[in-house]
């Protein structure tokens, strides 16, 4: 199964540094596309190019069609309607759309109250609540990790309090591979009549999402790490806290009626959606669906498993190796220290082999801080990543060791 | 030796070794020979912007002559820091300032860098050169 769908992307047969084979361990930072996403993408520029929701004439009816069928896609890929799937640039828009419109529409009213995020927030589910609390007068609060990767839920129990507003969590961290227990957080966040908003940029590459199990108020994620295009993400929104919220942005499209006197706005998503919105990376986001969901999810989750616990396992004997997220690695996204050694001196010499992986901080600086480093090294998983890809990594991830030793 | 003179003997010692793997054991061999760096500069206004890893560097003006101390978290970028030491350390800031050879391109490093890690070198060179600019152009 494995070789079908890996022979499905184009780039990976390519070479780097001259003869190295690329071994590409970077896809939790993007993953790479396959075929029936490119295709989609060169079909519609070449048969259909026009603006959706405008023209009226036979391309401008073939585009909105094309973009409005990518947001049914989206819409049944995470048991939604269509008109709670809003289109925006990526996760980190959806993220400052919600703290945006948020802020506009509950303002004064926040003042005092408590949003609660985590310490192994990704800075974009930080830095826009960051944001909203400094213009409001909302106080951050921050659930504790605990040593072994998880969310101490003791903590986030205590945290989400009659004074919580906004609950905003990771369902699968970027670094640690921890997926949270969303549903418990968002139920915990329903009693106290908060919003609550879930981050699923790395979830919704190894897992089935339903909105309704989880019964958030929002849900966000990117293109990009599914299979998809750059520049185009998804904000899932519950229709009633949709209808509530105050426009984004302004200007075409989102509008109902415009006087100098006064401006009415379209019904959500459309009101959510000013602008000439990215046709092409909406329309390459459907086709990354489509072609992620004709395969079998659970296989492909059951083998980047045992991808990860090919690298989870060799490492656990080696004492100089410390694997940021304990057993929560083996989900796919395995972030390693070694005891004297920069994450960047590995990094550099593992790229020289052919092999790419994520060395830094991960967009996730207070994370690195709870763990007390400055730079790990990530390698992460999708459905293309072969046992030979973990051996080669291994091989040379012990090769650049020695020479940094 | 010349600023030049140094450029073209390393670039030919580093053209000596072809294979990724010898020039990776010299850079970080290089990294070796650094003296330690003085732990009360260790601070803010002496790490280099723009680096991905920590780097530190410390100008001393001894007699008419530039000298720099310089560390780094990650033992690669202190190789090259290293590297840049044998280039520029020990010459007069007039001399630094005078000389525009594009080091990163003569040493053939560019290709074998990352973007970040080039820009990391580059900004380093970067601050070398303002801090020579700096003394050059200070009354004597």
């Amino acid at each position: 199964m494995i070789e079908t769908i890996r022979s499905q992307f184009p780039i990976l047969s390519r070479h780097v540094h001259g003869d190295k084979p690329l071994v590409y361990l970077d896809s939790a930072a993007t993953t790479q596309k396959p075929q029936a996403v490119l295709d989609a993408m060169a079909r519609f520029y070449m048969t259909s190019n026009a603006n959706a929701h405008r023209g009226g004439h036979a391309l401008g009816a073939e585009a909105t069609a094309l973009y409005e069928a990518a947001r049914r896609s989206v819409a049944g890929f995470l048991n939604a309607g269509s008109d709670e799937v809003v289109f925006t640039h990526g996760a980190t828009e959806s993220m400052n759309l919600l703290s945006a419109s948020i802020e506009r529409t509950y303002g004064a009213a926040l003042q005092g109250r408590c949003v609660v995020i985590s310490e192994m927030e990704h800075h974009a589910n930080i830095v826009p609540w960051q944001v909203l609390c400094q213009r409001t007068g909302a106080v951050l609060k921050v659930i504790r990790v605990c040593d072994d990767g998880s969310l101490d839920m003791e903590h986030a129990h205590e945290l989400i309090d009659e004074t919580c507003a906004i609950v905003s969590i990771v369902h699968m961290s970027n670094v640690l591979g921890t997926v949270n227990e969303v549903a418990t957080l968002c139920s915990w966040a329903r009693q106290v009549n908060a919003i609550s908003i879930v981050d699923g940029c790395q979830y919704v590459v190894h897992h089935h999402v339903n909105v309704q199990d989880i019964d958030c108020d929002a849900y966000v994620f990117g293109g990009h790490k599914l299979y998809g295009p750059f520049g185009i993400g998804v904000l899932y929104g519950r229709s009633e806290f949709l209808g509530m919220l105050e426009p984004y942005q302004t200007g075409g499209a989102m509008i109902d009626k415009v006087t100098f006197a006064k401006t009415t706005y379209a019904e959500p998503p459309i009101r959510f959606e000013a602008g000439t919105p990215n046709i092409e990376g909406a329309i390459g986001l459907g086709a990354a669906i489509t072609w992620l969901t004709s395969n079998d999810r659970r296989a492909i989750a059951a083998h980047e498993t045992l991808v990860a616990d090919l690298i989870v396992d060799a490492l656990a004997s080696n004492d100089r190796v410390r694997i940021l997220g304990g057993d929560h690695a083996r989900n796919g996204i395995i972030s390693i220290v070694v005891d004297g050694i920069h994450a960047h001196d590995i990094g550099t010499l593992l790229d020289e082999q052919g092999v790419a992986v994520r060395t830094g901080h991960h967009c996730a600086m207070p994370l690195m801080q709870r763990f007390g480093i400055q730079a790990a090294l990530r390698a992460s998983v999708a459905a293309y990543t072969t046992q030979e890809d973990a051996m080669r990594f291994l091989d040379a991830f012990h090769r650049s060791c020695r020479m940094l030793s | 030796m010349t600023i030049a003179e140094t450029i073209e003997e390393l670039a030919g010692m580093l053209a000596a070794l072809p294979d990724w793997e010898d020039r990776y054991t010299e850079i970080i061999a290089m990294s070796r020979s650094l003296a330690p760096y003085p732990e009360e500069h260790r601070t803010e206004q002496f790490k280099v912007k723009g680096c991905q890893s920590q780097v530190w560097l410390h100008p001393r003006l001894e007699n008419g002559v530039l000298w720099f101390d310089t560390d780094s978290d990650a033992v690669i970028v202190k190789g090259l820091a290293a590297l840049l030491m044998k280039i520029y350390s020990g010459r007069s800031p007039v001399e630094i300032v005078a000389c525009n050879i594009d080091v990163a391109e003569r040493l053939s490093l560019q290709q074998h860098l990352s973007t970040n890690r080039a820009n990391g070198l580059a900004s380093m060179i970067k601050q070398i050169r303002l801090y020579a600019l700096a003394y050059s152009l200070m009354k004597p």
